[in-house]
Order: C-alpha cells, then structure tokens, then sequence
C-alpha cells in the first residue's frame, strides 16, 4: 500500500518535473519576414521570398522537427509602414522570430519594435551603420554586410586599377550617405565632385551626368539600387559617358541584368562591382543554391536572395540547438553567434556587433554560356574584413 | 567660374526635363480647367501609355509601332474611364474627386502589377537614338533633342486646336461658362469626353516618351505627378499657354538648381554640410517658386478664365 503510494507520488513528482527537464518543443515556428513586394522595389522582395522557398524546400519546412511557417509582410518601401506591419507580426501572428527588412531606414523605424518585444531579428539585407554600431543589440544579427564595406571594397579595386580621379552620384538617404563615406574612406585618388540626389522620386540623373562629364573624371562611382539602376544606366549610355568606366555597387545584379539586357545596354557588360557573394561563387551550398533556384525561378538569384536563404539556414542552426525550444533564447543565442551552418559564402564569423567578418569580390558582368548576362567574380579583394563600426558596439566578443 | 558649355548642356537638360512635364500638364491642366475635374489618375494614363508603348516596342521592335498603339490605346481607356467613373464626379466637391481618382490610381497600379508584374520594363531604343551628339563640343542625347521636338510639335498642335478651330472655341467656352454653353444647344458632355480622351492622349504620349529615359514602372506617375501639380498652379489652371511656360520655368529651376546649388553653397557653407544641404534646397526650390506666384498673382502667370 505504501509502496504504491510513493511509486504514485514519484510518478506524479516526475510528470510535473518534466516539463523543466524535457525540452518543450514548440509546436510551430512562426518567422515574421518584412521586404518589399509591392511598387518597382517589389521585385527584390519577390527574389528575398523565392530564396525563402528554396531554403525552406531544402530543409523540408522543418527546423530541428518542428513545421516552420513564415510570414511575409510588404513595408510599402516605408519606414512607417514597415514598423506598422512589424508590430503586427509581433503582436498579432505572434511570430517567434523577425527577419528580411531591406531598407535601412524601414530597418531603423522598426528595431525598437522587436527588441521591445523581446524577440530575435535577423537582418537579411539592411546594413546602416547604427545598428553595426550604437544601436546593436544582443537579440539583432545580421546575414548580410554593413553598408560601408562594399564601397570600401570597390575603394580598394579603383586603387589597385589605378584610377586617379572620381566622380560620385548616389541617393540622399541613410544608405547613400554610407556608401560615399565607405568608398571615401578607401578611394586614395581625387574626388572630382559629388551628388546626392533625391531619393527615390528623382530618376532623372542629366544635370549629374553632365557634371560627371564635365568633371573629366577617371572613372564614376554610382550606388542606385532597384528600378533607379536601370534609369541610371539608361541615362549613362545616352549621356555620351561610354568611355567613363563605371563602377557601381548594389546596382548592377542578378535583378537589373536581364532588365539591361532586355534594353540592349552593351554599356553595362564589363562593369564593375563589389559583392561578399556572386551567383558563381564556389562552395557547395552556394551551387545547389543557384542551381535549385534557377530551376524552379527560371533566373539567378540576387545577393538579396542569396541573404534571405542565409537568413533561414541560420535560424535552422539556432532552432536544432535549442532543440526546438525557442524560448531557449541564450541557447539561441550561442548558436547564432557561432554561424556554424551551411552559408551560401563559405564560412565566417560574428564579429562583437552580430555582423559578418567575411571575405568580398570583385564582380565584373559578362554573358554567360548561354547569353545571359550574369556577373562573375574576377578576385577577392577582402579577407576577414571587419565593419569599421564594430568599436562603437558596447557588445563584446566572448565567443 | 560657371563653365559656359556645362552652363549650355545643363540648359538644355532643364528645357527638356520642362517639356516632359509640359506633355503631363498640358493634360491635366485642360481636364482641370474645363472640367473643373480634379483627376489624380492622370498619373496612372501616364504609365499605361508607357506600358502599352513598351510591350509592343519590345513585340515588334519598333518603337514607332510602340506610340502608334499606345496614344489610340490610351485614350480609349481614357474614355472609359471618363463615361464609366468620372461623370459621376462632375457634381460632387473636389475632396470627392480627389478620394475616388486616388482609388484609381491604386487600381491601376495594381492592375499593371498582375498585368506585367512588378518589375517594370526596359524600353530598347534604336541604336541612333540611344546615341548622342555632339554641339560646340557638347554631346547631347539625341533622344533628349527629340523629346524636345515633340513637346514643341505638341505645343503648337495644341494652339491651333484651341486658338484657331471651332473644338477649340467649345473647350474655351466650357472653360469661361459651361452652362451658357449648355444653353446655347451645345453636347456639353461630349466636349469633356472629347477633352478627357485628349488629355488622357497627351498623358499616353508623355509617358511613351519618358519610357527610354525612366523606363516603364509601377507608380512612375505619382512621381511625377507633384511637380506636374505644380506646374499648373504655376501657369495658371486651364491655361495651355501657362501649363507651357510653368513647365519649361520648373524643369529649367529644378535642373539648375541641381548643378549649381552645391557650388553656390560652398561660398559660404563647410564642404559637408553644402553637399548635404544643396540637394534638400534644390528640392524645394520649385515649392518656392509656386508659393511666391501664389502670394503675388494667386491666379497663376497665365490665368485661363479671364481670358
């Protein structure tokens, strides 16, 4: 009799110890995905969600068992809105994780959101320097770069080719603003003249182009990202600027090429442009990646893409560490920091600030086998490279 | 100091930017006038005419073809929309018009995106006029020199009709007093189908030109759609001749005031600061300029209804 009572009661004492002892696994993991995909900018949204689809194809919508669902929501290409739709993944769907955002002032209108709210963020695109620095957060990282790297990078190569003089035309907008300090804190050469210009209504560029001209600069450094990139290069050709080589980055991708193909702009094939990452870079993951969504989409994915796919393999990492528990958030957040997973660049590591210590190319657009314009790495200009925003960071590296 | 040729060059770009607007305004500036119609919407003709003219431009490689289909196209479907939407608006206040022209153009862009998805489109142009010139030394693209061409052609097209013939002499009548126009036995509402489906043309015609330089995407017309606004509240609403002079008055100020603003800051501004602020004031510059034509002549340079 008494023996039955404490087998009962160890029974019963097991029972309602196990939930602390068993790891509760989440039934469903939501991940809220804020990009664009409305208006001229939705075509980067629509390459972010299709490399969200191979990502999720390739881990069968489960991470570490559980089904996976994500959430995408459209931010209009607006800060307001993107923190609207942000709080209304937090707060209404109640996802477990955030993650896209490609703009850095929609990124910079909706972190507060998500550190309020206690969840992680994992940036796909959106590099600003503030959350690289002041504003970093030991819940927010990134698959993607700080802005300021790829123009540093591009910075390097104008040095390396010899280019002395500069001529610089980029947006007045968070973004635009680093990528001028970024090739300038590299560029060694003479910066002939500058012009930001506004952002993004303004896709008429004929009284930059013809002070670029007239300046009789080397060469031109440009950073217009979406539908801007094609007026530009449009406007370029018909300018009589043929023979100014230009040098361009988060411009000339996998989404302008058959846009600028299609427009017969011949200017644009042998131009240059930085990147951590290109359509031909050669690891393993990287090749399945491209082929599987060239396969399904008909087209190269875009460096947006191929962050958004980093997005969801790092995520997976975190989410088979905690074993399904995502309220595990140290445990989580121990995997993150050590990027040990499948990254379509090879491997790198977190820097102090959650953003990626890694190697950048040179790309340079050519046709490929089959006429498509492409772009193919020429060589590596970085390695390891570190975001100089890394010391405003208050985080310190203990991993 | 100045460079002259860059002086020159950049004239040039300020005329030709004006002419585009002028295609956009002459529009909108006669439904507003005549039809006392508020019609955001005009932005939305202006993309599909872009989008019609690339389509077939890119089918049959031609870009004479592409016009051909889009201006006719066009103004079909402004016609549609004028007898199916917009006459039900003629009696209703401004803010009416305004909200349900605004719906229109989130239909539109809507309607393009399941259309022709949403990338937009690049417009290939004939290796000639994808070219430039050059004049005294400077080279000027040669499509830039056509688009000018077309605007003045447009302009004086638009004079005699409304000057010299009889349509012209109805449209004006509207303009000054519809109901005596009304009474005098005249179709009023077939003159405003006829201006609508005109403006809704010269909408078309802007947007198949403004296809090569900006290529054809969605919200393209709400872009331009501000500074076209301005345009005519600086010419004067209802005026051709205004909606003319306005234009080439903003395109010239706008382009100027980005090439020369920076310099001109720098006399007296630190370096950065002048790079900064330059593009902000050389975006309001325009804002300006309209609030001082409002406080000196609120009823524009050329005001239509006095005569």
């Amino acid at each position: 009799m008494k023996k039955t009572f404490i087998l009962g009661a160890s029974a019963l004492a097991l029972t309602l110890a196990a939930p602390q002892a068993i790891a509760q696994k989440a039934k469903e993991i939501k991940i809220g995905f804020v990009t664009t995909l409305s208006g001229g900018a939705g075509v980067i949204g629509k390459d972010m969600r299709n490399s969200v689809q191979i990502a999720l194809d390739h881990l069968g919508n489960k991470m570490g068992g559980v089904p996976v669902k994500v959430l995408f929501e459209d931010d209009h290409f607006k800060p307001e809105v993107g923190k609207q739709k942000t709080e209304k993944l937090l707060h209404k769907d109640k996802v477990d994780i955030m993650s896209g955002f490609i703009w850095s002032h929609v990124v910079l209108a909706s972190r507060n959101s998500v550190v309020k709210a206690g969840r992680f963020l994992i940036i796909s695109n959106a590099g600003t320097s503030k959350i690289a620095g002041r504003l970093c957060h030991k819940n927010i990282f990134s698959t993607s770069w700080q802005n300021d790297q790829v123009p540093m990078a591009m910075g390097e190569v104008l040095n390396k080719r010899g280019v002395k003089s500069l001529y610089i035309v980029a947006p007045n907008y968070a973004a635009g603003r680093d990528m001028v300090a970024g090739v300038e804190r590299t560029f060694k050469g003479k910066i002939l003249g500058k012009d930001l210009t506004k952002w993004p209504t303004q896709l008429d560029f004929s009284a930059e182009l013809a002070k670029a001209r007239a300046s009789k600069a080397d060469g031109v450094f440009i950073f217009y990202p979406g539908r801007a990139t094609n007026a530009f290069m449009r406007q370029y050709a018909q300018a009589g600027l043929t023979k100014t080589p230009l040098y361009s980055v988060f411009s000339v991708d996998s989404l302008s090429l058959p846009k600028l193909q299609q427009a017969k702009l011949t200017n644009v094939l042998g131009t240059f442009s930085t990147q951590f990452w290109a359509p031909d870079l050669d690891t393993p993951v990287n090749k399945k990646f491209v082929a599987d969504y060239r396969k399904k989409f008909g087209s190269y994915p875009s460096h947006y893409g191929a962050q958004s796919y980093d997005s969801i393999m790092l995520i997976d990492s975190a989410v088979r560490a905690a074993g399904g528990d995502l309220k595990k958030m140290d445990t989580m957040r121990a995997a993150f920091r050590k990027a040990d997973y499948g990254s379509v660049r090879g491997k790198y590591v977190y820097g102090n600030n959650h953003f990626p210590t890694q190697d950048f190319y040179l790309r340079k657009v050519v046709a490929d086998a089959d006429g498509k314009w492409t772009t193919k790495i020429e060589q590596k200009v970085y390695s390891n490279h570190q975001d100089v925003y890394a010391s405003k960071c208050k985080m310190k590296k203990t991993w | 100091m100045v460079d002259p040729h860059l002086l020159f060059e950049q004239l040039f770009n300020g005329i030709q930017y004006g002419i585009l607007l002028f295609l956009l305004a002459a529009g909108l500036t006669l439904v507003f006038g005549i039809m006392d119609l508020m019609n955001l919407a005009h932005g939305s003709l202006y993309m599909l005419g872009a989008y019609i003219a690339a389509t077939v431009t890119l089918a049959a490689d031609s870009f004479l073809l592409g016009i051909a289909v889009a201006l006719p196209a066009t103004l079909f479907v402004g016609i549609l929309l004028e007898v199916i939407v917009l006459r039900k608006l003629y009696d209703r206040g401004h803010l009416d018009q305004v909200l349900a022209t605004f719906g229109m153009i989130l239909f539109f862009n809507e309607l393009v995106r399941l259309i022709w998805g949403p990338a937009g489109i690049e417009v290939p142009l004939p290796v000639v006029l994808n070219a430039s010139l050059t004049l005294f030394d400077i080279p000027l693209p040669v499509y830039r020199i056509l688009v000018i061409g077309v605007g003045l052609a447009v302009a004086a097209f638009l004079y005699v009709l409304v000057v010299k013939t009889k349509v012209g002499m109805l449209i004006r009548a509207g303009a000054s007093n519809r109901e005596m126009v009304g009474a005098l036995g005249i179709d009023i509402k077939k003159v405003f189908t006829l201006v609508f489906g005109l403006g809704a043309a010269l909408a078309a015609l802007a947007g198949v030109m403004a296809g090569p330089i900006f290529a054809a995407t969605i919200g393209m017309g709400e872009n331009i759609l501000i500074q076209v606004l301005v345009v005519i509240v600086i010419g004067g609403i209802g005026s051709i001749r205004g909606a003319f002079v306005g234009a080439l008055l903003i395109g010239v100020i706008e382009i100027l005031g980005r090439s020369f603003l920076d310099d001109l800051f720098k006399l007296f501004l630190p370096v950065n600061a002048a790079e900064t602020a330059a593009p902000a004031a050389a975006s309001m510059l325009i804002y300006i300029l309209m609030a001082g034509v409002l406080f000196f002549r609120p009823q524009g340079l050329f005001p239509a209804r006095s005569g």
